[in-house]
């Protein structure tokens, strides 16, 4: 098993859900952070002081996926995110050793 | 109106004087205090919504304790010591009228029943202590705030007040109705405040004692405190920006009763210093944005916000002796300068956090000398030309003279206050109080639950301890 970790521009969330339903994905999970990359935030100007202001805001989508499908998530995620302007985000996945449905106790493969 | 009423109206006694003008005078002043009085919550929305989350109570609970402080000093023997009769130094009153206790509810002077100018004369008191609190944001102890009101409304206020708005002995059967700094023609010369029955200064509504006074108070006061920790190298940019628009509307709002009711009359007058508060703010918020555009890029909303105020300080010791035009004007250089003066913090490292030196002193002082330049006989009926129309420089000599007076008394006091609280009960909360925020370590609270990091909040995040547990009742 892996997850999936993706961050994004918070307007393409909606994009992003709807591709992964589709794929078939179960369940995810979407946190609000903040964050930059290689763009380094943007400025703002308050009477005349500039800020930088480094941390931009960021949606973090995590998907728990079987270890077949983390390539094919992965590549939904980027597809669907992407605008092709600075600022798009990341997607990587990370393995997984174990797994448990709270409700149940299924464990592995059949709590994804 | 029936027969029945008018029988009634018919037995009114007639009051002492012209009573309808009597009447009309009062109503309007009445009106113009509350006025006054909602520019201090306004002005506390003003600079909380500038601050960063975690101080945003404290700066707005500065505002409103000064509500509280000085309505209470202001009977016990504010208004004694600012207005009582003083027929020898023009300095300050005496305790004559401590508690209101001479003052009966039926006296009137020049046309308008005394209490309704005590009303009006306590809202300024309360603005300008009020004024100084954005230049000590984020960091000041409350105690040492509460200690420092009392203080300086008393020994620098009130005098100054006394300098400037107490016209002295009334003649009694005056028939001038100028109002305003003109109204000093109702008055016996010399008997009031040095600046404007000996002086002869004109400032209408308190370019002096509300603004240069309070500015060259927060310099001191700032300086004194020493800058925020993080000042110049941390962002402390403003958390809430529609907050500070609903303070300058209602500032905005207010100030008409402020600027046009300080004619003291409700005639003509009144109305020009009305139409030039609107024009003069109006220019200055356009100016204001003007720098913005040609030296940010952009038109920043807290540049319309901060244009609109200095435009409300710059007319406020000139709305009753300048032209609509004038007004225009002396708005929009002021509304301009103020942009470029803001800047003056960065450049010497005085961490006057609100910019209360670089609007309301700049502004204050820009504002009163102006009117030795811009003044003319044709609107203020008091027979004075400023340079642009003709005058001679004696007026804008009599302005500086009040200007830089005030400036001086001002910071002089307000440093040597400072500096005796620093040393007695201290001005500062600790370090690690500034960094968690001063809402929560002076006043136990803070404004939003809510408030994520980089906002300034003490809590990590919106999930992190966001459900506050009871544990007292």
């Amino acid at each position: 098993m892996r997850l999936v970790t993706a961050v994004l521009k918070p307007f393409k969330l909606d994009d992003v859900k709807t591709a992964l339903e589709a794929f078939g994905v179960a369940g995810m999970t979407v946190s609000e952070v903040q964050g930059h990359g290689r763009q380094r935030g943007h400025t703002e100007v308050y009477r005349g002081a500039e800020y930088t202001v480094t941390f931009v805001p960021k949606v973090k989508l995590e998907v728990l996926v079987d270890d077949a499908d983390a390539r094919d998530v992965i590549d939904v995620i980027a597809k669907a995110a992407q605008t092709g302007a600075i600022g798009d985000g990341k997607v990587w996945s990370t393995p997984v050793d174990e797994v448990v449905r709270v409700r149940t106790g299924e464990r592995g493969v059949e709590a994804l | 109106m029936s027969p029945h009423l008018i029988g009634l109206l018919a037995d009114v006694p007639e009051p002492i004087g012209d009573s309808a003008q009597t009447y009309a005078n009062t109503a309007w002043i009445l009106a113009s205090s509350a006025l006054v009085l909602l520019m201090t919550p306004g002005l506390a929305f003003f600079y909380g919504g500038m601050t960063r989350a975690k101080s945003t109570l404290n700066m707005i609970m500065m505002s409103f304790s000064s509500i509280g402080i000085v309505s209470v000093l202001w009977v016990i023997y504010g208004y004694s010591v600012a207005f009582a009769p003083d027929k020898t130094s023009g300095l300050f009153g005496n305790l004559s009228l401590r508690f209101l206790h001479n003052e009966s509810q039926a006296s009137i002077t020049n046309h308008l029943y005394d209490y309704a100018f005590i009303a009006f004369q306590l809202m300024f008191a309360i603005i300008t202590l009020a004024l100084i609190s954005g230049a000590v944001a984020d960091r000041m102890k409350f105690s040492a705030w509460i200690a420092f009101s009392v203080i300086w409304v008393t020994v620098v206020y009130f005098p100054v007040a006394h300098w400037v708005f107490a016209f002295g002995v009334p003649i009694s059967d005056a028939k001038t109705q100028t109002g305003g700094a003109g109204a000093a023609a109702s008055y016996v010369a010399g008997t009031g405040g040095w600046i404007v029955s000996k002086l002869g200064a004109l400032d209408f509504a308190g370019g002096t004692a509300v603004h240069i006074n309070a500015g060259a108070a927060g310099l001191a006061l700032c300086l004194v405190l020493g800058v925020r920790k993080g000042f110049g190298k941390e962002a402390m940019r403003p958390h809430n920006l529609p907050l500070v628009m609903i303070g300058t509307g209602m500032l905005w709002f207010g100030w008409f009763g402020f600027n046009a009711g300080s004619t003291l009359l409700a005639n003509g007058l009144a109305g020009l210093a009305f139409v030039n508060t609107q024009v003069a703010t109006a220019a200055a918020l356009c100016g204001w944005l003007l720098v913005e555009r040609l030296r940010d890029g952009h038109f920043t909303t807290l540049g319309a916000a901060s244009g609109a105020v200095a435009g409300l300080v710059g007319i406020t010791p000139a709305c009753g002796t300048v032209s609509p035009s004038g007004a225009i004007v002396l708005g929009g250089l002021v509304g301009m300068l103020c942009a470029v003066a803001i800047g003056l913090k960065n450049k010497f490292g005085f961490d006057d956090a609100l910019d209360v030196v670089g609007v309301h002193l700049v502004g204050g002082l820009f504002g009163t000398l102006a009117i030795g330049f811009l003044a003319t006989k044709t609107t203020n009926g008091i027979g004075v030309d400023g340079l642009f129309y003709g005058g001679d420089a004696s007026q804008l000599g009599k302005q500086a003279v009040a200007a830089f007076a005030v400036m001086g008394y001002s910071f002089v006091l307000t440093f040597l206050i400072a500096l005796a609280l620093k040393f007695t009960i201290g001005l500062r909360v600790t370090e690690e109080a500034e960094v968690v925020g001063i809402d929560q370590s002076e006043h136990l609270e803070t404004a939003y639950e809510w408030a994520g990091f980089a906002t300034g909040s003490t809590h990590a995040s919106a999930l992190a301890g966001s459900t506050p547990q009871r544990v007292g009742t």
